[in-house]
């Protein structure tokens, strides 16, 4: 087995247990430690991938901003140690269990399908366009070029994401 | 190639996330597990882009950016009904079951 796709079972591994363990943690401070084990696997993942940029953007946005937003909240609400368990009974359990193995075989048939070859790049074209461009430079340049009108709206999501978090959490307006 | 394995785990991951949202009733932890299946969905986009483009990873950057205002907006929304039902216990908020 090579050497990379030994480490990629290494960390997806790490990231399937963690998944595990987040959703059947009964303290919420416990399930936001797991999903941020989990998201830097991902974040290696992302490394193995040739997405050097965006594992970077992974830990600082997903595992840095958003899960210590997710711990200020569990902190404000005080729900770090609950007494009773939050997880549902054998039939809650059941019916879960039936729907996302369900839905497990469906995305694992889906998943055994490739790209058709002939839309397909040759092996190894984004590390050689990371190569020549600079690896933020080769998600970049089509940031800013193709898709430069998307990349706006985004900041005009944020700023209505920003206003509407502070008309919600606020008291009194 | 790596496709084919990240594909598997990215679909395992997206599965955990579904569980755990019918999983469970606190509504903060149901919104982890959203996150998780977000991230599971990052994971394909970006083992696509590894044989389709560079167009993939572009659409985590923006998968990320909505995220980011899903988190804010639904955590303010958590706590605004924590200030009303002094809970965040999805059984007790039920008004909308028919």
């Amino acid at each position: 087995m090579p050497a990379t796709l030994m480490l990629f079972w290494t960390f997806a591994a790490v990231a399937v247990a963690s998944a595990v363990l987040c959703i059947t943690r009964t303290s919420p401070v416990a399930s936001a430690l797991w999903l941020v084990m989990t998201l830097f696997q991902i974040a290696a993942l992302f490394v193995l991938l040739d997405a050097q940029f965006l594992a970077v953007l992974q830990v600082l946005v997903y595992a840095g901003a958003i899960m210590v937003l997710f711990l200020f909240v569990i902190m404000l609400l005080n729900l770090g140690r609950l007494s009773i368990t939050d997880i549902k009974g054998p039939v809650g359990l059941a019916l879960a269990a039936f729907l996302a193995g369900a839905l497990g075989l469906q995305l694992f048939i889906v998943a055994r399908t490739a790209p058709p070859p002939d839309v397909a790049l040759p092996a190894g074209a984004l590390a050689a366009a990371a190569q020549a461009q600079g690896m933020v430079g080769a998600v970049a340049q089509p940031l800013f070029s193709t898709y430069l009108v998307p990349f706006e709206i985004t900041s005009v999501l944020l700023l209505a994401a920003i206003v509407g978090a502070v008309v919600l959490a606020k008291r009194h307006i | 190639m790596l496709l084919g394995p990240s594909l598997f785990v990215s679909a395992l991951l997206f599965t955990l996330g579904v569980a755990g949202v019918l999983l469970r009733r606190n509504a903060i932890v149901i919104f982890m597990c959203v996150e998780l299946m977000l991230n599971a969905v990052n994971l394909t986009f970006v083992a696509l882009a590894q044989s389709l483009g560079v167009a993939g990873q572009i659409f985590v950057f923006f998968v990320m950016a909505v995220a980011a205002a899903e988190a804010a907006v639904g955590l303010a929304i958590i706590l605004a009904i924590y200030r009303h039902r002094r809970t965040v216990n999805i059984d007790n908020i039920n008004l909308l079951k028919g």
